[in-house]
């Protein structure tokens, strides 16, 4: 485990040391999801928690706020311990969270009433976050009049207007659209460097890379299941940051590097490359067919020509990051490619199903699902063993809820339903939530 | 957005000090000033007072006592949402309470309310000995369980699908209990609660009418309304004085409707959670002008900043509880003994029940009241199922065009909300005069209320049938049955199954006054279960209105998941077409 590194010689805000959080499954069985978690935001810096869905990243968020406790291990906010929401620390969410009934001034205005701030001293302080945000003429607009991006200028406004020592941010650019998100994120991080924010830090979670670096004096980057703080990465460039200039590009290589290298991520990446076998109690992404397909013959093309660097190929294909990861990934453990130092390259299977026709593809599909999804392998045998050749869902939900949450198997069940019924293994009448041989229909 | 423009506009002060608007605005306030001091007066004289003013069967003694009528009904309206308030934040935010209050309320729900009535005028009558004051709170009360139970799960439903991030903001921003009631748990459930509110002030107009003439044993009690105006025109026989009531109950519900819900909706339109601007906001000329008339502005604003200012207030409780008292009522040996005294409660009111029923009714008249319930059951499948036959291709037609739908709509729910137990005496005459079998012809009365509910919820989900669907099944030539059971049917069937289950509720509840009628003099009884706690009512056999309440509670309960729920959570999971 790394411990925090003192990044500035501000005063620690908050300590988090050793965190675990898991849920109950049942009595004496529980799902982590964060895993001895310890870090420390001082005043003064932007800290980003960079991972892929399901690291437990706004789970930690929560935890750091006092929404939710963790399990356990230890929290601290100004040396305190956190019982409960704490004061001096507001949060911007990604959904925006404004209250449809509320105007843009009663929206900025509701964490103000909840301190009882009188009506002028709300008034006043209001009026000066929304101006300071960039909405000034809006404050008798409700949300819904409102495009994405102003709707989110709301949220920060209403977030700086308590004036909190530590503001959190969860995705908060996430819902925007590429430009409207690069516009808000540089007019947040002008008015920060120009000092005219009136906190004294930022924790953002984020699964943009390319955002961590633009914005973060710190990256945490975090694995996934459960989440741990894989690598804490220091990015000192000086603001503005350019996205274009070598220095950062090479940030950001190294970051995919790391966040691809799935047996020991975040370390430095080996040559060659690791493999991954699925085991049955390996969590799929919900990844379709379509999709696979479509990567493996953009791949397959000039100008990659069957090798493709990661951020490279997430541009061309208008993909974040953490779209195109799980893609990757699903495709490594069908063995159609191989993702190794940020680099995706296709494989002789990969390559033959690209040029094959729809229903060699299946067939090639169904001989790597077989071989490599081991879940997929065992339902198949459990239905080639029974005399009736069917099984029926939970014989095989309730075996993956010992190994992952309800939530995360039935995403894992609807994949592999999905898989099995392209590549025909076996199929799944959604009425009486049967699987069965495809032979029987 | 309009709320926004208009109050920009009146504050523009170029403009007239007093416009037109302001003149129909003040004729409209101080009317309804007017019209409500002297419809309240009269409610604390004594009831021998009252009784010496007989009904007047005049025309013109109509629009005060529709008026008498309708403060009844606000004044259960307000009731209703009291309680809503209050029961279903209790059982939304304890635990134990909802362990409790939820399947509480859902019994309360299938109780036929008119069965009630008997019980509550008595109590109500102790409560203010001889005064009109406890009779007509007996009869609010009969309207009030006709509109609670379902603005309640409504409310109770919304606080438990609250959204999760509004939520965290309310927490993170440490708003107090109170702030968090008023900003975020009311105005989320605003627009189900105005929605519920509706449905059941369509209900309720039945129930008033039923509630305003009623008699228990030999007393018989009368209160100026519309419903005891209907009831004197049966015992006179007069059929003009019918017709008359039937015009002035149409007013009232176009009024109120106009002047109290369009509103409403309209203005709830804000509360809707989706933040996208969906299909063009419902309007009201009357909320249009409460927003442009000065007059208005000048009453309300005062008042909306008020209500504004203390839903702003931190009040919170003075006192936390100690830790330990806190958590040893969280622990689970408490969940125990709070199950356990739930059991006792429980098996304590079963053997009430049980000894009270026991001293009058023996095991033999038990099964021959469920027989009578399985006449009215056979009663209500049978009528169902016919208005189905009748309205669902009918409301397929009107909602596949949306200019019929459009002028439909409307009508088919102000059908609803009429209380049909004032056309009955058409019905009676009818029968009377034709001699015909009361056991078969009674029956229609029971769904003539409530058949409308499948009509306007047909009309809905065939309006809101896709488009591209519809087009679909026209260019791949589906004609006739193929068309009706491939791809209209199962489209309108969760809102079918709404409807229908609507009005297989109210017509349960209907049975209680369809059973039995009369006309003058000549009483018709049909065999079943309603008949029987009429004549019980009647005859204040208090055992018995328990046993005919209790079993028809059952039948209700049992023909609902049995039925209903099923339909329903099939039509949730294989029918839903967003």
């Amino acid at each position: 485990m790394l411990e925090t590194r003192s990044a500035g010689a501000g005063t620690p805000l908050v300590e988090v040391s050793h965190v675990v959080q898991s849920f109950r499954k049942s009595d004496n069985n529980r799902y982590l999801v964060l895993d001895d978690v310890s870090l420390t935001i001082r005043e003064g810096e932007i800290v980003g928690l960079l991972g892929r869905s399901g690291s437990g990243k706004s789970t930690l968020l929560r935890i750091i706020s006092g929404l939710v406790p963790p399990y356990a291990g230890d929290v601290r906010w100004l040396g305190e311990p956190v019982t409960g929401p704490c004061k001096g620390l507001s949060m911007v969410f990604q959904t925006f969270a404004l209250f449809p009934w509320l105007t843009v001034q009663q929206n900025v205005e509701i964490g103000l009433e909840a301190l009882g701030v009188d009506a002028a001293e709300r008034l006043r302080r209001a009026e000066e976050a929304i101006d300071l945000i960039g909405l000034g003429g809006f404050e008798n607009a409700y949300p819904k009049e409102l495009s994405g991006g102003m709707r989110q200028r709301v949220g920060f406004a209403r977030a700086l207007v308590v004036h909190p020592r530590l503001m959190l941010m969860d995705e908060p650019f996430s819902a925007l659209d590429v430009l409207t998100a690069e516009t808000l994120r540089t007019d947040i991080i002008d008015l920060w460097t120009e000092g005219r924010l009136p906190i004294k830090s930022i924790l953002i979670v984020t699964h943009n890379i390319e955002e961590a670096v633009l914005m973060c004096d710190r990256v945490m980057i975090f694995s996934s299941n459960p989440g741990r703080v894989a690598y804490e990465m220091p990015i000192t460039l000086a603001h503005p940051r350019d996205r274009l200039a070598p220095e950062f590009r090479a940030l950001v290589e190294d970051i995919y590097a790391r966040m691809t290298n799935r047996d020991a991520p975040g370390a430095a990446p080996s040559p060659g490359g690791q493999r991954t076998e699925a085991g049955i109690a390996t969590a799929l992404e919900p990844v379709t067919t379509n999709i696979m397909a479509g990567l493996l013959e953009e791949l397959a093309d000039a100008p990659y020509d069957g090798r493709a660097d990661l951020p490279a190929l997430a541009d061309s294909l208008n993909l974040s990051g953490d779209a195109l990861f799980p893609i990757a990934e699903t495709l490594q453990m069908l063995r159609f490619a191989e993702v190794t130092q940020g680099d995706i390259i296709l494989t002789p299977e990969g390559r033959a199903f690209v040029q094959a026709d729809v229903e060699p593809r299946k067939a090639q599909f169904a001989k790597q699902l077989l071989a490599h999804v081991a879940l997929a392998a065992h339902i198949r045998r459990v239905l080639d063993e029974r005399p009736s050749h069917k099984a029926p869902y939970f014989r095989f939900s309730e075996e993956l809820e010992d190994h992952m949450s309800e939530e995360f198997a039935e995403r894992t069940l609807r994949t592999v339903i999905a898989w099995g019924r392209y590549g025909e293994v076996f199929s799944y009448d959604e009425k009486t939530q049967q699987f069965s041989l495809e032979e029987e229909d | 957005m309009f709320f926004q423009s208009a109050a920009r506009k009146t504050s523009d002060p170029r403009r007239a000090l007093v416009s037109p608007f302001d003149l129909f605005a003040f004729v409209l306030v101080f009317g309804v000033f007017a019209l409500f001091t002297q419809g309240t007066q009269d409610t604390l004289i004594p009831i021998a007072d009252m009784e010496k003013v007989p009904i007047s069967l005049s025309p013109w003694a109509l629009p005060e006592y529709a008026l008498r009528t309708t403060l009844r009904m606000l004044a259960a309206m307000l009731a209703s949402l009291v309680f809503t308030f209050v029961y279903g934040a209790l059982a939304a935010k304890s635990r134990r309470a909802e362990m409790v209050l939820v399947p509480v309320l859902d019994i309360l729900q299938s109780v036929p309310v008119l069965g009630f009535l008997s019980f509550t005028v008595l109590f109500f009558m102790n409560l203010f000995p001889g005064k009109v004051i406890g009779v007509e709170m007996a009869a609010v009360f009969a309207i009030f369980t006709s509109q609670a139970w379902n603005m309640t799960f409504s409310f109770y439903q919304s606080l438990k699908t609250l959204p999760r991030d509004l939520e965290e903001v309310s927490r993170s921003f440490r708003l107090t209990g109170w702030q968090r009631f008023w900003r975020l748990e009311v105005p989320f459930s605003m627009p189900g609660l105005v929605w519920n509110a509706m449905m059941s002030m369509s209900g309720g107009w039945f129930f008033v009418v039923a509630s305003e003439a009623i008699s228990v044993g030999n007393t018989t009690i009368t209160l100026p309304g519309i419903g005891a105006y209907v009831s004197t025109a049966i015992a006179e026989q007069n059929l003009a004085a019918v017709a008359w009531s039937v015009v002035a109950m149409l007013a009232v519900i176009l009024i109120y409707d106009q002047l109290l819900f369009r509103p409403l909706v309209a203005w709830a339109d804000r509360f809707r959670f989706e933040q996208s601007a969906g299909g063009p906001p419902p309007q009201s000329w009357v909320l249009d002008l409460v927003k442009r008339a000065h007059l208005f502005r000048w009453v309300l604003s005062p008042l909306g900043a008020l209500f504004r200012g203390l839903a702003r207030m931190p009040l919170r409780a003075p006192v936390g509880l100690p830790r330990p008292v806190s958590s040893a009522w969280a622990s689970r040996p408490m969940d125990g003994i709070w199950t356990a005294a739930i059991i006792a409660v429980a098996l304590y009111g079963l053997w009430l029940i049980v000894s009270f029923v026991a001293t009058e009714v023996a095991l033999r008249e038990v099964l021959h009241v469920l027989w009578l319930g399985f006449l009215t059951l056979i009663r209500v499948a049978v009528l169902i199922a016919l208005a189905s036959l009748v309205w669902v291709p009918v409301g397929v037609w009107i909602g596949l065009r949306p200019k019929v739908a459009n002028a439909m709509q409307p009508v088919a729910q102000f059908l609803a909300a009429f209380p049909a137990n004032i056309v009955f005496p058409f019905a009676v005459v009818a029968i009377v005069r034709l001699d015909l079998n009361p056991d078969i012809w009674l029956s229609p009365l029971m769904v003539l209320g409530t058949q409308w509910y499948i009509l306007f919820n047909v009309i809905a989900g065939a309006s809101a049938f896709p488009n591209d669907m519809k087009e679909a099944a026209r260019s791949f030539h589906l004609k006739g049955a193929q068309w009706w059971f491939k791809v209209i049917l199962p489209g309108v069937f969760p809102y079918y199954v709404t409807g229908a289950l609507t009005a297989s509720g109210g017509s349960w509840n209907a049975s209680i006054v369809a059973e039995v009628a009369s006309w003058g003099t000549t009483t018709l009884h049909a065999e079943g279960l309603g008949a029987y706690i009429a004549d019980a009512t009647t005859a204040a056999d208090y055992p018995r209105i328990t046993l005919g309440i209790a079993i028809m509670s059952l039948y209700v309960i049992a023909f609902n998941r049995t039925l209903w729920r099923p339909l329903f959570t099939f039509a949730a999971r294989r029918l839903r077409l967003d």
